[in-house]
């Protein structure tokens, strides 16, 4: 009986010290797309994780009036701003450097506060049926021209499209900004909700072009390969060739520091890597991981040289993104 | 004859009124922290433009649907229409449908390159415009008057028949007797629905945002989505709060003291329906053309999509179904319960205190459903810690968000019950428990029964507060297939989309099967 009791003793603690290895992470990223890899996680560490899926900013706000008495252990956001977002009110803390070392300086906070985990071009979608590549220019700025006028379309309440107005501020200057976005709107495109409902409207025919991150194309080609719709990518250095990144921060307040930091790291090995490159076709942002064979090198895409925590300007954005009557 | 409530009832009500109240105090702790910038932002025109634009949606949105409602209202609780259960239940079917997907839906179908947009022009039909205005009232519309379509319902429902009988005896021909004396007693029914969808309206963000319509909550979203500047939102917020506190008291002004109850001796019987005749292929067409817009449209897209993923992944849907129930059920109960103190109090101890009380439960209503999760966030960990990340917390957060539709649907119902019903079983030595449960309760059931169909149907789609507030992994299917739409993957939202579409269908036609009373047939 005693012994019985001794058993079931350690059993229970034995679970409660597994219980205490539980992350919680809120991932502003899809299930279907990061959830496999936690898994992974899981099966090579033991750490379990448990994650709150959501749309980022809403993640971020839940986040922000959470405070300090979060449950959350490790943000997972799908762009910059979010992560920016919650390193400025401080409620980040700092990654260990060998971490932040694998990525490259730009896709990463300089205070080392979050790191990028895999990269997301802006580019032009485009329907082929409709519109010969040679005839898209090479530039974003291009599309003010008169005879894009009614064939664009583009989703201006989207973060992914205000990270790269943001970065087309501070790229080229307000004032270059606020006569794009003026030119755009003399264009009238049409207004859609988020990326994945441009490049369905692209496929019904219903605009010629819109602006789009890289990979819903192939997501939406998934469904349907024989899609009549293609990615353009802008010239180099262009601030429509913007490469955004979605990425992970550790919570402040954490009391699985360890675990977390290595659920960050776990995320930048060359498996995980492989995942977003072959799964999600992200952009890998550690050297020497392949991205998927249908995108251009990350290299060639030459997204403009730009701090990407300098994007959490996005109030900024938004003021002028209304001032224009954009929004 | 002004009595004095129970001490009980008084303060059960006053516990639900705060609850109500929470998310426009939230948003007062958050407007506190704004500078003088960004008081000027909300007060310069663009906030009135968009103001009005909102507003004038919301009116048109109630009186389309109202005007859609009540025939078919009518229909399927007063004559011999066949099939008239089956059809009551799949008239209710589009509240269930998450509104984004509405959007999508119309997109899909009717848009340019839209699967019947060619075939309907080919045809020389008209193709249903898709966006701006007109398409923002088209969604909208077409998700939102089962609103009107339920409180009516319940509203013909538990009318006394003697008071149609008294005026035909009078002379009244049907169609005069129907004008005069049914659509007026259906004022309570009306004012709830108009409630409930004007406000619904005004929070709306999925459909307004896909048909490309500027509205209030979409600008609420913006400074969320984009800026994350919560500050400026809760401005936003507030601003309409105080358009729903306007509609509130315009409301209570416009609906009148008058009574609805039966006042004639003897008791009411059930009333034989009336017989269509020839009317019944219009009538059909009617019932068939509205079904078709609501179910047959959205199946039909869903179907298209589901098809094409058919050799995709495989999606689980059986989890999610059973977490969706388990959840709405208990949402719809919470809110029926939590509805009836408001509802009593306000019809039986009628008084500017009840009336306020009974306002209250729509505090958050018109409020961007987003706002309404993120104000229960700040509750939950503050206050609330040992809920938090519970089933327990969601159903709060449901109780919160649907009370006003419980409300509006039981004080319509309450409103025609006579009060001397009650008073002659106590007359006749029944306790209080026993008159509540041997008389109120049975007279009240059609409106119970349509405010929890309508909690639950709603509830089942709900998403901001599902997402940030159940339990971690606890997946419904409304978050299965924005899951799916948000990465474009259209294929694999159609099975839970459809699975959630079937599983509301069967949650009232249950309801509606034990309607039973003076529902004819």
């Amino acid at each position: 009986m005693k012994r019985l009791l001794l058993l079931t003793l350690s059993l229970s603690l034995s679970s409660s010290a597994l219980a205490a290895e539980t992350l919680t992470v809120y991932s502003g990223r899809n299930e279907k797309l990061v959830g496999p890899l936690f898994k992974k996680f899981t099966e090579k560490t033991g750490i379990e994780v448990k994650v709150r899926y959501g749309e980022t900013p809403q993640l971020a706000a839940t986040l922000l009036e959470e405070g300090a008495k979060t449950p959350a252990d490790v943000f997972f956001a799908q762009d910059a701003g979010g992560l920016g977002a919650m390193a400025n009110a401080g409620r980040l803390q700092a990654l260990p450097k060998e971490t932040l070392d694998k990525v490259d300086a730009r896709f990463r906070s300089p205070q080392g506060m979050w790191v990028g985990t895999s990269g997301r071009a802006r580019t032009v979608a485009y329907n082929t049926k409709k519109v010969k590549a040679a005839d898209l220019p090479k530039s974003i700025l291009g599309f003010t021209d008169a005879k894009w006028k009614g064939r664009l379309g583009w989703a201006p309440t989207n973060a992914s499209f205000q990270a790269f107005v943001t970065a087309l501020r501070l790229l080229k200057g307000e004032e270059a900004a606020t006569q794009w976005l003026k030119g755009m709107q003399a264009n009238s495109p049409r207004v859609y909700k988020n990326n994945a409902a441009i490049i369905e409207a692209l496929s019904r025919g219903e605009i010629d072009a819109g602006f789009v991150n890289h990979y819903y194309l192939y997501a939406a080609k998934k469904d349907k390969s024989e899609l009549p719709v293609a990615n353009h990518f802008v010239e180099a250095g262009d601030p429509g060739a913007l490469v955004n990144v979605a990425g992970v921060g550790i919570l402040k307040e954490t009391k699985k520091a360890d675990a977390a930091r290595k659920l960050a790291a776990y995320l930048l090995e060359p498996e995980a890597q492989a995942y977003f490159s072959q799964e999600t076709f992200e952009y890998p942002l550690v050297s020497g991981v392949k991205s998927a064979a249908a995108l251009p090198e990350l290299s060639k895409v030459g997204s403009p040289a730009l701090d990407l925590s300098k994007l959490d300007d996005l109030r900024g954005t938004v003021k002028l993104l209304q001032d224009t009557g954009v929004l | 004859m002004k009595r004095r409530p129970p001490v009980w009832l008084l303060a059960s009500g006053v516990a639900m009124a705060a609850l109500a109240l929470l998310p426009a105090l939230y948003l007062v702790v958050r407007a506190s922290e704004a500078d003088a910038d960004t008081w000027r932002l909300l007060l310069r025109d663009r906030t009135w433009g968009l103001l009005w634009r909102t507003l004038g949606l919301a009116v048109a949105v109630t009186v389309c649907a109202a005007a859609v409602s009540l025939p078919l209202a009518w229909l399927t609780a007063r004559t011999d229409l066949p099939w008239r259960r089956v059809w009551t239940v799949l008239l209710c079917v589009p509240l269930a449908l998450p509104t984004f997907v509405s959007g999508y839906v119309l997109l899909a179908a009717f848009g340019t390159g839209g699967a019947l947009e060619e075939p309907l022009s080919r045809w020389g039909l008209p193709v249903p415009p898709v966006y701006g205005f007109p398409g923002a009232l088209l969604a909208l519309t077409v998700s939102t008057y089962p609103y009107f379509l339920l409180a009516l319902r319940a509203g013909l429902l538990s009318q006394d028949p003697a008071w149609l009988e008294g005026a035909r005896s009078l002379g009244l021909t049907p169609a005069r007797a129907f004008w005069r004396v049914t659509v007026p007693l259906l004022r309570p029914a009306f004012a709830s629905g108009a409630l409930l969808v004007g406000l619904y309206v005004l929070s709306d963000f999925g459909a307004v945002a896909l048909v490309q319509y500027d509205a209030f909550s979409r600008a609420i979203y913006v400074q969320y989505e984009g800026a994350y500047d919560r500050t400026y939102a809760a401005l936003l917020g507030l601003a309409l709060v105080v358009v729903t506190v306007a509609v509130l008291v315009l409301e209570v002004r416009l609906r009148g003291k008058a009574g609805y109850h039966r006042s004639a001796k003897g008791a009411a019987r059930a009333m034989s329906p009336v017989r269509l005749g020839r009317w019944r292929v219009p009538a059909l067409l009617l019932c068939g053309v509205v079904v078709a817009l609501g179910v047959g449209l959205p199946v039909g897209v869903l179907l298209f999509w589901g098809v094409r993923g058919l050799a995709g992944p495989e999606v689980t849907v059986l989890g999610p179904a059973l977490n969706s129930v388990l959840a709405s059920v208990l949402g719809a109960v919470a809110s029926v319960l939590g509805a009836l103190p408001l509802a009593f109090l306000a019809v039986r101890y009628p008084g500017r205190l009840s009336v306020a009380m009974e306002r209250a439960a729509y505090g958050g209503y018109a409020l961007p459903p987003i706002v309404l999760a993120l104000s229960l966030v700040f509750l939950g960990v503050q206050v609330l810690p040992f809920l938090y990340g519970t089933l327990a917390m969601l159903v709060l957060a449901y109780l919160v968000r649907f009370l006003p539709q419980g409300v509006g649907v039981v004080r319509s119902t309450l409103l025609q019950l006579n009060p001397h019903l009650p008073e002659a079983a106590a007359s006749l030595g029944q306790p209080p428990s026993g008159v509540f449960r041997r008389v109120t309760m049975p007279l009240l059931r059609p409106g119970l029964l349509a405010g929890g169909a309508l909690v639950f149907l709603t509830a089942m789609k709900e998403l901001p507060a599902t997402l940030l507030l159940a339990p971690i992994g606890f997946d419904t299917l409304a978050t299965r297939v924005w899951s799916a739409t948000a990465e474009g993957r259209f294929a694999e939202a159609a099975l839970p989309a459809l699975v959630l579409m079937a599983v509301s269908t069967l949650g009232v036609g249950l309801l509606v099967s034990q309607e039973g009373g003076s529902a004819p047939g």
